[in-house]
């Protein structure tokens, strides 16, 4: 984990500091006189050598203290704040609908396999996925903000008590998102399990279908099922970027996205590592999470 | 399969009409959705190469009449704001997707096959190194790095084709490293190394050839998401140039074009991408099950 965390900075610190020509004229533009040129370069510190580049960049990670942004001028620690809260909201109640939804809509196709029912999910999942989430994105808000004026068309509101009505259209969109692959795969899952030996004996002790599927069949999906909800969590933290972009919700995802438009340099930094690190932290509980669902499983 | 051979210098793989390859491509051959989706992807690659040599829709930056033209026999799309063919925009949008789903995902499969070679090959601190590096690349989501990368690089077609081909081979490269790892020990290749084979000519000779299969695979799989996320950075302003036509580009402008209403660029661009990763994603499962040595003579 720490080597990780360190080569996540380093690689940071090498496309930001390294890679990157010249920041200081990007962002003064092309008529900033040398002296506007050398103040923005200490700002950054890019006048210092490079391993105190990388030494106060750290100190930045640690303190949480990236200064602020050129454009908004905001104190950077409080968008990570505001961005982490946001972000959840968008993403966490689509994500556990996401999950009751497609195991039962899964179960379904798996438990009329074979009929134009299955057949359709099957090619109509296929057919979803090939179309690219932008169109979705832009379709639904067209359709359902700006036509039919159900939701607001985009916008935020900090207090916890007005943003509710600017979520649900974005969680109406994340929630038919991620329905496509999640029914195919568990599907295939479930029509694995349907082929072993102890279906086979619960049908012959004279269990219903509907029984072997929801008390034999369910249990022992679950596991492969709990694995990629799971493999799927770190989601919750990038999984909105195109939604938040499109709504104008400043979620972490969002926020990167818009300073990556006005080369708000500070800001694509401290979004970068901030969400590497939370992504990284969500992946290890993630892993923790699993060892607990399945006993076969054991952290070594 | 690990029969040593007597000679060194033969190749490990057999070219015989029973080689793996040849019962894949048999197998792939039986499949009716694996030719069809071939087919549609070769007529894209042909359709895009017409255009971008100038046979057909050979210019697509000057106007072709007045702006926001509606769906006619001349131009089936319409024209967009700028009074530009909306399908000529798009075919060559196919052009842009298909060389950066083919360039990207060849990086890829460069980067990933070499590194996972040596790290599963050597072991010990290059493993060790090559590991760290992957698992570090791994952590960045990609949604994060891409567009950093080439926010860092700049816009362009170029610079889209280097950051996605650097930060997705790592998929690949763990395979290869696990079945490295595998064949390594394996008699036909200590039988190379008595027969004085040196560590190169084992890895790339001897043992590449029995994983190479896995790179196919995940070629076709590069391709699709090189081709979105390519659409993706586009969209976000962070692809390639505005002047190039791209179908992420073609989604940005829909957006604001909706309310006129003109639909042209949003149809043309869905379409277009809809067909071509259809085609992919059903080509790459049959490719995938042809190539799977369990499902042999089924």
């Amino acid at each position: 984990m720490i080597p990780i965390l360190l080569g996540v900075t380093l690689l940071t610190f090498v496309l930001f500091n390294m890679l990157m020509k010249d920041p200081a004229s990007r962002f003064a533009g092309r008529h900033a006189t040398v002296e506007q040129l050398a103040t923005i370069r200490a700002e950054l510190g890019l006048d210092r050598s490079l391993p105190e580049q990388y030494f106060l960049f750290l100190k930045q990670i640690v303190t949480l203290e990236f200064g602020r942004s050129w454009s908004t001028k905001q104190k950077i620690s409080t968008m990570i704040d505001d961005g982490f809260s946001a972000t959840l909201c968008v993403t966490v109640p689509p994500f556990i609908a996401a999950i009751f939804v497609s195991i039962a809509l899964a179960m379904a196709t798996a438990y009329r396999r074979g009929s134009w029912f299955d057949k359709s999910m099957v090619v109509a999942c296929l057919a979803f996925l090939s179309v690219s989430s932008l169109v979705y994105i832009l379709a639904l808000q067209w359709g359902l903000a700006y036509k039919l004026g159900w939701f607001p068309i985009s916008g935020w509101d900090p207090s916890w008590t007005g943003r509710w009505s600017y979520l649900i259209l974005p969680w109406i969109i994340l929630f038919v998102l991620s329905l496509g692959v999640d029914i195919l795969l568990y599907r295939s899952v479930i029509l694995d399990e349907s082929y072993q030996d102890y279906v086979r004996t619960a049908r012959a002790k004279g269990l219903s279908g509907v029984q072997v599927y929801s008390r034999h069949i369910l249990k022992n999906a679950l596991i492969p099922i709990i694995t990629n909800v799971v493999i799927e969590m770190p989601f919750l933290i990038t999984g909105s970027v195109l939604v938040e972009n499109f709504f104008s919700i400043p979620g972490l995802g969002g926020l990167l996205v818009k300073a990556l438009n006005e080369s708000d340099l500070p800001v694509i930094k401290a979004m970068t590592v901030i969400i590497s690190i939370a992504y990284m932290v969500f992946n290890l509980v993630a892993d923790l999470l699993y060892s607990a669902a399945d006993p076969r499983v054991r952290l070594g | 399969m690990t029969v040593a051979t007597a000679n060194a210098s033969t190749v490990a793989v057999p070219s015989s009409r029973n080689s793996l390859w040849w019962d894949a491509f048999r197998r792939l051959k039986r499949s009716r959705i694996a030719v069809i989706s071939f087919v549609v992807i070769v007529a894209y690659v042909v359709i895009a190469l017409l255009a971008k040599f100038g046979v057909i829709f050979a210019d697509v930056s000057v106007p072709v009449g007045a702006q926001y033209l509606p769906f006619s026999g001349d131009h089936p799309f319409g024209t967009d704001v700028l009074g530009r063919d909306v399908l000529g925009r798009a075919i060559h949008g196919a052009a842009t997707a298909l060389s950066v789903g083919f360039i990207a995902s060849g990086i890829a499969l460069l980067i990933g096959i070499t590194l996972g070679a040596l790290a599963g090959y050597f072991g010990g601190w290059v493993d060790n190194l090559i590991v760290w590096l992957y698992t570090t690349v791994d952590s960045i989501p990609y949604i994060l790095l891409i567009p950093s990368l080439t926010f860092v690089l700049g816009r362009g077609l170029i610079n889209v084709y280097i950051a996605v081909g650097v930060t997705s081979w790592v998929t690949l490269c763990r395979l290869i490293r696990g079945e490295f790892m595998k064949h390594k020990g394996r008699d036909y290749v200590l039988a190379a190394e008595v027969l004085g084979a040196s560590h190169l000519r084992r890895i790339f000779r001897h043992i590449l050839p029995n994983v190479a299969h896995l790179g196919f695979v995940q070629f076709g799989l590069g391709f699709v998401s090189a081709i979105k996320i390519e659409v993706i950075l586009s969209y976000l302003g962070v692809g390639v140039d505005p002047s190039t036509p791209s179908w992420g580009i073609m989604l940005d402008d829909a957006k604001l074009e909706l309310a006129r209403p003109f639909w042209g660029n949003l149809i043309a661009a869905t379409l277009f991408m809809f067909f071509l990763i259809l085609a992919f994603n059903l080509f790459n499962d049959a490719l995938r099950e042809s190539l799977d040595p369990k499902l042999k003579n089924k």
